[in-house]
């Protein structure tokens, strides 16, 4: 363990595409990409671990921490592949996975198709027994059904059952009864209950939580425990946790436990990735931005904590449409996909307007201009024709781009059918692309009550740095930062996530009946909740922690998250509750309410362990403007035409360097583009900093 | 080269309006205390010109409000007065001649100025949670008995609320810290609108919204008129019966196509109802257009050019173009079942296209709760009267291709509540509510199916319920040889029947029991792929009884 005194630390993220690792000693940082194995997935984290170690110098027996996050779980859903699954759900209830919400994501389209529930009718089974609203119970379960339906359920050889109860978040009663007779009878297979797994009030979300969790457990578990022995057999002896929705980090065993916690695992080390930088500059209001292949995620940072929210969407099947996939309630680090990335494809709708995505490329076949038969314009082709990329050294030079492609593609697609040139159709796609992604991040900023002309923008990922200074424009934010070696972002961003669990519960209760005790009974069970999971890492740690409330006026739908005092709760604090609420409710939404009852619908507490500060980044006092006689013509919106660029290699630049827009900076994956209103400084840690003009010195 | 730069602006400009509109529909949407809008989306946002003539709308929102409230702002317009129109101001309207057709739509329309100058009109509708009279449901012979009418008028003058209109209401309606409330929402919502659009319009640096509005306007008129080319000309016909108040409902409809557009004309339709079933013409153009739009130009989006091809008439005073002081409390039932009407006709024309008959009509179940001695309720569960709003749907029509969706709203943009959250609002227990099996019409494309709702009042409480359901003597019809959905059917837990409309106690220790209808089918049942057949047994979609009578099917 540990090397030379210094410890080590690897950070492996499995992708869609490529598995990354990267290993830190001390300070130092290597890292490895290979492809990612899909029928053994932990070979490829062992090839990578080898490829790094031999790098860095290091055994894998030096390494005192494997972090470990995957796009995996999200997979097995999006494909449907999982266990044979049975769900046993309250009579009367069986088919509220497969009713939804009762309404369509999209108005006009007659031949919509809903997303088949998880697991279908013939699998449901139903038991009575009903718990109210109160947690009273109505109906005592019938213990003598659920001896038949087990019995049905050992012959018909499920390898999973979930089992969601109404009203299970007031009083887990009956699901935790039933768990313990189909236990006894049917030693052999894995149980999920929605107490457990997700205790929140809404019984379409929480059923369809532990129904994912169950459908994914098996093959998790049995993936993690092969990746557990992999590497023990392969000299590595110290603890493995994984990265969670929540962005923190959690023991193997949770994790087999509770697998669903591991949706989006993989975006959510992109985001602390992003926090990490944030800390390091000082800057207390960020927007992540990362755009690759297929989508762009957003998500805003504040005070260095990525924002989370309490349930997300995955799998959606229509457009990215929201509405089109599975919800999943469990605390999610909050990131707003949308389809657009550098494949996204180009198109012209019936009003003649300029489409882009939600279709993309991918990566076979590909842009027009990767010349492996992909004959409509993408995203990477508009920028290559706007002099955006430099097609001799496109992905270090592996890949060699075919400027004559990217242009018959954008000419047949768009130019002819709207008698445009090349360069008018190539700036058309990529500002119909800034806009979606620029409308995104605006209706995330007003639902969240922010103004996002006060933020700094963070930008990683493959296509990010060749958009985010326009969007920069597009948005009013002054200030961007982008990182070197963002490709293996969510690895690093894995190295620095904290030991750390949400845990979250439905709970009701009016204001006006506010009850100190009974408030600081749930506290307390939440926080134990919490605390469990948080420390499983084994050494005892001294955790932060933070209790939230989602609260609304009676009567109304949508809840607003109330941080209230971490204190003993006394009668009198109603008063201070509801201060905070109306304090918050003004802030979003302009004015307090005169004569209404609040509502507290679900509770919150948050525990994660310190982190080391980052070494703070000294901003550079002295700017050495630089000059370079490569120039490109490159387009910028704002000049409306062509502007005359200077180029430069990013690995070129010293800190100090400054350099004035229009400008492109060329590194082995990327470019990034300086538009003619911003300016850039590279900075002591290589990331570079752009600032619009005349606002360098805020 | 300028030329195309300039068109790639635009377009952006007309997708950044679309945005702006939205953001106005989301604020709403988080504010509102009416359940429809928060719970189910049932709302409308939109940005219009200076002359009142709809730019944009938000996507956002279900069709009744969406077409109706296009045509609200030039009433606005006219009643106000052209001279009488300042910055800061914001109008008011629940009239349902003038706004979208019942007294429980409030829509507010808030001038938009641009250093001094009028550019534009923001407007919104939604439901709000009470306006008086009788409450939510069928039972009013007149208007006067259904609530407050607010004709259009100022809520605010220059930035300066209308106290006394705020009293009024405030003392008219129940719930009416919530109600008051929900109009604050609304036109505050327009003021969200209109900082976006100030935003948008220096960005762009644009002093009117003129030259985009034309834009938008060639754009959309044009698509809209180039797949209207593509239809055969002519005329055809329709008829749907539904089961109406106390006798049935004709709606009789000719579908008149041409390449400058299309005329639906509802002569020979039936008279008005005493009861509040009947729709003003706003509500009824309004689903008539969603329908001819889902079916013929489903990607253009809606405002004042692409819905302008689209004409609705039908005679003064039958019941779908009620005047008034006819009542029209749930002008929403005989609303909902216009796609059915005009999509039958449009199925003459262009074969193989349009869905068979749906449930159509939501199933809104409107519930009061009343202590009957408070001192026999449980400890901690509720003290107090409530009224309970649950929206629920039954089948969608089969497809040309596809089955039909089950419990699914169609043609409503709705959602339904979660059934844990209602039982914290009123003290009912909700016994069930899973799909009806058996009820989907038989086709080569299976109808979707209903569902089955069953409620009971807690220990403690009575609950009586404002029936407006529909479909329960007239079953969704199949098409091409597809049969029937089941009609839908209202009952107590011991089998006796309830009515399907108006206000009605459940008995002590009953529980009520709602089948909602399934959708017809599509296609002869004897052509249905024999594997899906079994696997409609196997997940007991259908029973095997019915899987060898419909279909002839043996194992």
């Amino acid at each position: 363990m540990a090397y030379n005194n210094q410890s080590v630390r690897v950070g492996a993220d499995i992708g869609g595409t490529f598995t990354d690792v990267v290993l830190e000693v001390g300070a130092q940082k290597f890292s490895a990409k290979v492809l990612t194995n899909n029928s053994e997935p932990e070979q490829a984290i062992i090839d990578g671990l080898f490829k790094v170690t031999q790098i860095a110098k290091v055994g894998l027996e030096h390494i005192d921490q494997l972090i470990h996050g995957t796009t995996l779980a999200t997979n097995s859903l999006i494909e449907r592949r999982g266990a044979e699954t049975a769900f046993i759900t309250s009579k009367g209830f069986r088919d509220v996975i497969e009713m939804r919400t009762e309404g369509r994501f999209e108005q006009y389209d007659l031949n919509l198709s809903l997303p088949p529930p998880l697991i279908s009718r013939e699998h449901r089974y139903v038991v009575d027994g009903r718990i109210a609203a109160s947690g009273r119970e109505l109906v005592a379960l019938d213990e003598g059904q659920l001896l038949e339906i087990a019995a049905r359920i050992g012959q018909a050889g499920y390898q999973s059952v979930a089992i969601g109860f109404i009203h299970s978040y007031v009083s887990a009663a009956h699901e935790r009864r039933a768990r313990e007779i189909l236990a006894a009878e049917l030693p052999a297979i894995s149980i999920s209950i929605s107490s457990e797994v997700s205790p929140q009030m809404r019984e379409f979300e929480r059923f369809n939580t532990v129904c994912a969790n169950a459908f994914i457990k098996p093959l998790m578990a049995s993936y993690l425990q092969r990746l557990v022995d992999r590497f023990r057999a392969e000299g590595g002896d110290c603890p493995v946790f994984m990265m969670h929705s929540g962005g923190g980090l959690i023991s193997v065993e949770s994790a087999i436990e509770f697998p669903v916690r591991l949706l989006e695992s993989g975006p959510a080390g992109g985001a602390i990735y992003a926090a990490d930088y944030a800390a390091g500059y000082g800057l207390d209001k960020v927007l992540s931005y990362d755009m690759g292949g297929t989508t762009a995620k957003i998500c805003m940072i504040e005070n260095r904590v990525p924002k989370t929210a309490r349930s997300f969407e995955v799998a959606r099947t229509y457009r990215f449409k929201k509405g089109s996939g599975m919800p999943v309630s469990i605390p999610v680090i909050e990131m707003v996909e949308i389809g657009a990335g550098g494949g996204s494809l180009g198109w012209v709708d019936e009003m003649h307007q300029i489409r882009v995505g939600p279709e993309s490329a991918g990566s076979e076949p590909g842009p027009a201009c990767y010349d492996r038969g992909g004959q409509q314009p993408a995203v990477t082709d508009a920028d290559l024709v706007l002099g955006r990329l430099d097609p001799e050294s496109f992905a270090g030079g592996e890949i060699k781009l075919e400027t004559q492609n990217s242009i018959a593609a954008l000419q047949r697609a768009i130019g002819q059918p709207l008698e445009m040139g090349t360069e008018t159709a190539a700036v058309g796609v990529c500002e119909v692309v800034d806009e979606n992604m620029a409308n995104a991040a605006r209706v995330h900023a007003v639902e969240n009550g922010k103004e996002l002309a006060d933020f700094t923008m963070i930008a990683y990922g493959g296509a990010a740095p060749l958009h985010a200074c326009r969007l920069c424009e597009k948005l009013g934010i002054d200030s961007l930062l982008i990182p070197p070696g963002a490709g293996v972002g969510s690895a690093i961003g894995f190295l620095r996530a904290p030991f750390g669990f949400e845990a979250v519960r439905g709970a009701f209760l009016r204001l006006s009946e506010f009850d100190a005790d009974w408030t600081n009974r749930l506290i307390a069970e939440l926080d134990a909740e919490a605390q469990r999971f948080a420390q499983a890492g084994g050494a005892q740690m001294e955790l932060l922690r933070e209790i939230k409330a989602y609260m609304r006026y009676q009567g109304q739908g949508w809840e607003i998250v109330v941080m209230l005092p971490d204190r003993d709760f006394v009668d009198a604090d109603q008063l201070e509750i509801r201060r905070r609420f109306e304090d918050e409710y003004i802030r979003l939404f302009g004015r307090a309410l005169d004569g209404l009852d609040i509502e507290i619908m679900t509770w919150s507490v948050q525990v994660r362990s310190h982190l080391a500060e980052p070494a703070t980044v000294m901003p550079v006092t002295t700017e050495n403007p630089c000059y370079s006689d490569e120039r490109r013509r490159i387009f910028d919106v704002r000049e409306q035409g062509f502007v005359d660029a200077a180029v430069f290699q990013r690995e070129a630049l010293a800190s100090g360097d400054l350099i004035s827009g229009p400008a492109v900076i060329i590194e082995s994956e990327t470019s990034t583009i300086v538009t003619n209103r911003y300016q850039a400084i590279m900075q002591s840690d290589g990331c570079l900093l752009l600032r619009l003009k005349g606002k360098e010195h805020d | 080269m300028t030329d195309g730069i300039s068109n790639v602006h635009m377009q952006v400009m007309w997708n950044r309006l679309i945005a702006v509109v939205e953001e106005q529909a989301l604020t709403l949407v988080r504010t509102a205390f009416s359940t429809s809008v928060r719970e189910a989306g049932d709302v409308s946002a939109g940005v219009f010109d200076r002359d009142g003539y709809m730019i944009a709308q938000a996507v956002t929102g279900t069709p009744g409000h969406v077409n109706a409230m296009a045509a609200a702002v030039r009433n606005f317009i006219d009643d106000i007065g052209a001279d009488n129109i300042f910055e800061g101001d914001s109008y008011v309207t629940n009239d349902p001649w003038k706004g979208t057709g019942h007294l429980h739509d409030f829509t507010f329309v808030n001038p938009s100025f641009r250093d001094g100058r009028l550019v534009g009109y923001f407007a919104c509708t939604a439901h709000v949670v009470d306006v008086g009279g009788r409450g939510f449901g069928p039972d009013a012979t007149e208007i006067y008995e259904e609530g407050i009418l607010i004709p259009i008028m100022k809520f605010a003058e220059r930035g300066e609320v209308n106290q006394v209109l705020i009293n009024i209401i405030r003392n008219n309606v129940r719930e009416n810290e919530q109600v008051v409330g929900d109009l604050f929402s609304l036109s505050s919502c327009n003021d969200t609108g209109h900082r976006r659009l100030m935003d948008m319009m220096d960005e762009f640096a644009i002093d009117d919204l003129q030259e985009l509005r034309d834009f938008i306007f060639e754009n959309s008129l044009s698509a809209t008129l180039e797949r209207l080319r593509e239809l055969p000309p002519g005329s055809y016909d329709n008829e749907l019966t539904v089961d109406g108040y106390d006798k049935p409902v004709t709606m009789k409809l000719r579908l008149v196509v041409s390449e400058q557009g299309v005329l639906a004309d509802f002569d020979g339709t039936s008279g008005l109802s005493e009861k509040g079933i009947n729709v003003p013409l706003i509500y009824t153009t309004a689903y008539a257009c969603y329908a001819l739009k889902c079916a013929l130009a489903p990607q253009i989006p809606n405002n004042h050019a692409s819905l302008s091809p689209f004409k609705v008439t039908a005679p003064e005073n039958c019941i779908l173009n009620a005047k008034h002081p006819a009542p029209v409390a749930i002008r929403h039932v005989l609303g909902q079942f216009l796609p059915d009407a005009v999509l039958g006709a449009l199925h003459k024309m262009l074969p193989d296209r349009v869905p068979a008959e749906g449930s159509s009509a939501l199933w809104i179940i409107q519930l009061g709760a009343r202590p009957i001695d408070a001192r026999q309720a449980v400890a901690d569960e509720h003290a107090q009267s409530s009224e309970i709003l649950m929206f629920n749907s039954g089948g969608t029509g089969a497809r040309p291709t596809l089955d039909g969706l089950s419990a699914t709203a169609f043609p409503s943009g709705v959602h339904t509540m979660s059934a844990e959250v209602t039982e914290h609002l009123g003290p009912i227990t909700i016994w069930r509510k899973e799909l009806r099996e058996g009820s989907g019409g038989a086709g080569a494309q299976r109808g979707g199916l209903g569902q089955v709702i069953e409620i009971s009042a807690n220990t403690g409480y009575r609950i009586y319920i404002n029936a407006m359901f529909d479909r329960c003597q007239h079953p969704a019809r199949g098409r091409d040889g597809g049969l029937s959905g089941a009609a839908g059917g209202v009952s107590l837990d011991d089998g006796s029947l309830m009515q399907s409309k108006g206000k009605q106690w459940i008995p002590d220790d009953r529980h009520l029991v709602l089948n909602l209808p399934g959708g017809g089918g599509y296609g002869a049942p004897g052509k249905r792929d024999r594997a899906m057949i079994a696997q409609d047994i196997e997940r007991q979609y259908i029973t095997l009884d019915q899987a060898k009578r419909d279909y002839a099917y043996e194992i």
